[in-house]
């Protein structure tokens, strides 16, 4: 048995009838990981003895008898924007190089206890700000279906390592399509739960009212899986909802008989790919011949979801941020030369230029300035009433329709460096994910096509708030009555 | 009533007051911290209070019930509907570089607090614009000494809860500012909302200060608003204000500059050379870049939570020196006396006064030798060893004249420095009662050996009788003044 060619659904199934050991599985994982991550760089860290030593620790608890967790013996992947205790943290920034949280994020706390293995921590954009994976300050991840290609991102790192079978696996946080952007051009399954679904205690903070830590695996059925363990009401994250966690794994059957899937005309509009254009319509067939049907409607003010997100996340980051100013962790400049008003300004200025790379730079300084006095009317509040505006739309939409389908990005992966000079085209990759953010829902991204090059394209669905059961079982029905999901990259096999 | 401040000075001087109070909470405003003061640095934090990269913060409902009971005392609306905002800012002991406050929706506004000055001399409603809640900073500590010019970090008291009372420019004299933050002080001591103690940085004053000048041609010149900081005591707040409008005065005579003119200018007070001086224009010129925190949710408050706050007030000050007169029957000026020492003297009073059956008696005793002791010695009342049981012991024997009230303070000083019993120090006294029979014989004594002044008495002066008392006590000690005294003129006019 290749522990590495199974659903993470069987391989804790697997372990937990003793067919394989934890350390057997973690093994095989850790094996791909040294032969391939070479090429890809999707971990920061890889934690092979940590990992090793809790999977015996798993292994030796179920030859006692003793309980054991939901997820007992999975390996898991986890992007570097979430604490882990005993791991650095660095959010892909030479900002928090080094730095060690003395806690575990919720999610990460939550994993543990369900005798989760945590692999390591994935490579991202900085502080999870970009969408090719190329803002890391550690280097680029390649997309393992073209290594010249990006893999999208912020969770760059977390869907390649599912992609190339180095995790079954992995967290990843979406604040403006940063789960679902990466999963569909790394041909994996990404969900990106209902804002307040997955407690964001421990998640470094780059936009708190849009982002959501959410699972990326291969299929619809493993992130079922994980959710289940993840999600949940945190009494310490105020904005977390406390609202009882369906078991979405056995919500999966149902069939999708009388299932009205929303078509937004706009998603068609100048810019999509024709192969992923294809690729789409074909999911839409594959779902009506499921039982749906699908109904043409409208977002009208989707088009301004790209400005508005790129004023309101950045005004958040540029405050979320702050707390970087080398007084009291992270990268602190080395002697102070003088030359500036004050030592302290010479230690805020210097501390925060060398630490912070030009993206997050660039999106601090919009954001300070978008909240600065005089602008803050024009530039902030316009965004939070065109933000309203945009959760009505999806309000008005879900009463006609469940489910709002539609590619995830125009195109599918673009080469690295493509879009490196050009900041505007490179936030345009966001434009048919950042609305589920702004208006807090559910959205899920999974493979429904390759080009004729062999790059996936990918097919999202969005729910209202909470429908992650309805989300799932689409996905996963798309799943049974496909095999995109099932196709693994030759290049890296 | 408001009357005119008395002044000899040709122009008012228009006060406001910004009123920074800690509340009295057992942890800090978004976290599970403690808030008590003094521990070892940054003992007292977490990665919340740390501002630790993905940690969040949680509202403190005890915080905010207070601070409720606060606004709710200051007569303010409550809103219904209040937030939380970032306050942006860059500073070594604000470690999130942002401060969460609560900018244009705090959660009380209009208010008021009436401060009357016990003596007459002005009694001064004073507008509440709003008050709010936030979160404290820490501490920096500049080692200047050192010659290294190192600053070291106390985070201990970040994310303690403030309240934050700002006051419309409604006081006259920097005498009425004074008095107002003592009425302001006991109020929020009497609530439990703040112990309010300046040393320890729970309540901070920040003044706005200008002149509103008379002309000649009847026209009024108003000066430039300037704010004053660092004043750690009311004290300082009183002589920073004097300082700070003669010096206005002065600069309006120099310059003419006037309101709206020049911008407005903060100054610090440098309380050992009794000045105040200009601080750097950068440090005023912020902008804070406010806008809703995104890590917490709004707050609504119901008109229920609201009667709940209210009926666990008790009686305000204001309302206590009404009914604490009318109770004891005593004067208005006594019970303010005995209520701005605060809750815990007027409940010793009240304990006093019941044993001892007349309150002005017990307020006397109090006033007098009880508040005394206690200056004396800077103790609160909750300290004092003689409590109300033995000092109603000590008056009842006054009362009932087994000795006069001067030898009653002797009793009272003995007691004080012993820790003995009263009926103890009155038996190693040699203080007893002295009998009717012994009284008698005392006097017929006295008056067969003084034969002028009974002729005095006997010749209508009754005052020459006071001329044996002297001489009663020299024969015995214990005997009481006022009924030696009674007992002579009585047995002279009885001959």
């Amino acid at each position: 048995m290749q522990p590495a060619e199974l659903s993470a659904v069987d391989l804790v199934a697997a372990i937990r009838q003793g067919d394989l050991t934890a350390v057997q599985c973690i093994e095989a994982f850790l094996d791909r990981v040294a032969r391939l991550d070479g090429s890809i760089n999707a971990f920061l860290k890889v934690d092979r003895e940590g990992a090793l030593a809790t999977a015996a620790a798993i292994d030796a608890r179920r030859k006692a008898g003793q309980p054991l967790g939901a997820l007992a013996g999975l390996p898991v992947a986890v992007k570097d924007a979430l604490c882990t205790r005993d791991l650095p943290t660095t959010c892909a920034s030479k900002m928090l190089a080094g730095f060690r949280p003395p806690y575990d994020a919720d999610t990460v706390a939550r994993l543990r206890a369900a005798d989760a293995v945590i692999v390591g921590k994935t490579n991202m954009d900085e502080f999870a700000m970009g969408g090719s994976n190329e803002n890391s300050a550690f280097g680029p991840v390649k997309n393992p279906w073209d290594l010249s290609r990006a893999p999208g991102g912020s969770s760059g790192g977390s869907a390649a390592c599912v992609a190339a079978d180095m995790a079954p696996v992995a967290i990843g946080s979406d604040t403006g399509g940063s789960i679902r952007q990466p999963a569909g051009l790394c041909g994996i399954t990404g969900l990106k739960p209902t804002y307040g679904r997955v407690s964001r205690r421990g998640l470094v903070a780059f936009a708190s009212s849009l982002d959501q830590i959410g699972p990326m695996a291969r299929s619809a059925a493993d992130c079922a899986l994980v959710l289940e363990t993840i999600a949940g009401h945190d009494p310490l994250d105020s904005t977390s909802l406390a609202v009882d966690v369906p078991r979405y794994t056995e919500l999966l059957e149902q069939p999708l008989t009388g299932l009205r899937i929303g078509r937004v005309r706009d998603h068609y509009a100048e810019g999509l790919d024709p192969e992923v254009g294809k690729g789409v319509d074909e999911a839409f067939a594959v779902f009506e011949a499921a039982g749906a049907t699908i109904h043409e409607v409208e977002l009208p003010h989707a088009k301004y979801g790209v400005p508005t997100y790129y004023l309101i996340a950045p005004c958040e980051a540029s405050s979320n941020l702050a707390r970087y100013d080398g007084a009291h962790y992270g990268h602190r400049c080395d002697t102070l030369r003088g030359g500036f008003d004050s030592p302290l300004v010479e230690m805020y200025c210097r501390s925060r230029g060398e630490g912070f790379g030009p993206e997050v730079k660039r999106r601090i300084m919009l954001g300070t300035y978008a909240l600065s006095a005089g602008y803050y009317d024009a530039y902030y509040a316009k965004a939070l009433t065109v933000r309203r505006l945009i959760r009505q739309d999806y309000l008005d939409a879900f009463e006609r329709v469940d489910l709002i389908g539609g590619p995830v990005s125009a195109t599918p992966a673009f080469k690295l460096g493509e879009k490196t000079g050009d900041p505007l085209a490179m936030y345009l990759v966001d434009l048919y994910t950042v609305a589920t953010n702004l208006a807090g829902v559910g959205g899920i991204s999974f493979p429904c096509g390759f080009t004729k090059g062999g790059l996936p394209v990918g097919f999202q669905l969005q729910g209202p708030a909470l429908a992650e059961p309805l989300l799932l079982r689409a996905a996963d029905r798309f799943q049974r009555l496909t095999d995109w999901h099932l196709r693994r990259p030759k290049q890296i096999a | 009533m408001t009357k005119p401040a008395a002044t000899s000075e040709p122009y008012t001087t228009v006060i406001g007051l910004e009123v920074h109070v800690q509340l009295q909470t057992n942890t800090k405003l978004f976290c599970g911290c403690s808030t008590k003061f003094g521990a070892p640095p940054n003992t007292q934090v977490c990665p919340v209070c740390l501002g630790l990269p993905g940690s969040l913060p949680v509202m403190n409902r005890e915080a905010f019930q207070l601070a409720m009971k606060a606004a709710l005392a200051l007569e303010c609306r409550i809103a219904p509907f209040t937030k939380w905002d970032r306050k942006n800012y860059f500073y070594p002991d604000l470690p999130k570089g942002y401060q969460i406050s609560q900018f244009d929706l705090p959660f009380s506004s209009d208010g008021w607090l009436e401060v009357v000055d016990p003596k007459g001399a002005f009694a001064r409603k004073v507008g509440i614009i709003r008050v709010h809640l936030e979160e404290d900073a820490g501490k920096s500590m500049h080692d200047e000494a050192a010659g290294t010019a190192d600053t070291r970090i106390d985070l201990n008291r970040a994310g303690t809860p403030l309240c934050e009372i700002v006051t419309q420019p409604d006081l006259r004299s920097p005498q009425e500012a004074r008095a107002w933050l003592n009425e302001l002080k006991l109020l929020l001591v009497y609530l439990g909302v703040s112990d309010c103690n300046m040393q320890e940085g729970s309540l901070r004053v920040d003044a706005n200060v200008n002149l509103h000048i008379q002309r000649p041609d009847g026209s009024v010149a108003k000066t430039p608003i300037v704010e004053i900081k660092n004043m750690n005591s009311f004290r300082s707040v009183e002589r920073a204000l004097t300082y700070e409008a003669a010096r206005q005065y002065d600069e309006w005579q120099a310059t003419g500059a006037e309101l709206g003119k020049i911008p407005k200018q903060t100054r610090g007070w440098d309380d050992p050379a009794g000045v105040t001086r200009a601080q750097r224009h950068k440090e005023e010129s912020s902008d804070y870049r406010y806008f809703p925190d995104p890590d917490l949710v709004p707050v609504t408050v119901s008109e229920a939570q609201i009667a709940t706050v209210k009926a666990s007030m008790g009686e305000p000050p204001t309302v206590l020196r009404t009914t604490l007169a009318e109770r004891w029957k005593i004067s208005a000026y006594d019970a303010d006396v005995l209520v701005n020492q605060g809750r815990e003297l007027v409940a010793y009073f009240e304990d006093l006064a019941t044993r001892v059956g007349e309150g002005k008696v017990a307020s006397n005793w109090l006033q007098q030798d009880v508040l005394r002791t206690l200056n004396e010695r800077g103790e609160a009342i909750e300290a004092f060893p003689i409590r109300p049981d033995a000092l109603a012991d000590l008056i009842g024997r006054v009362q009932r004249g087994d000795f006069d009230t001067s030898r009653g303070r002797e009793i009272f000083a003995a007691v004080l420095a012993s820790g003995r019993s009263v009926a103890d120090v009155v038996a190693s006294l040699g203080i007893a009662a002295v009998g009717d029979d012994e009284l008698i014989a005392l006097c017929k004594q006295l008056i067969a050996e003084n034969p002028k002044i009974v002729a005095d008495v006997q010749g209508g002066k009754e005052q020459a009788a006071a001329g044996l008392i002297g001489q009663a006590k020299k024969k015995n000690p214990n005997v009481n003044p006022a009924k030696v005294r009674q007992t002579c003129v009585d047995l002279i006019k009885a001959m």
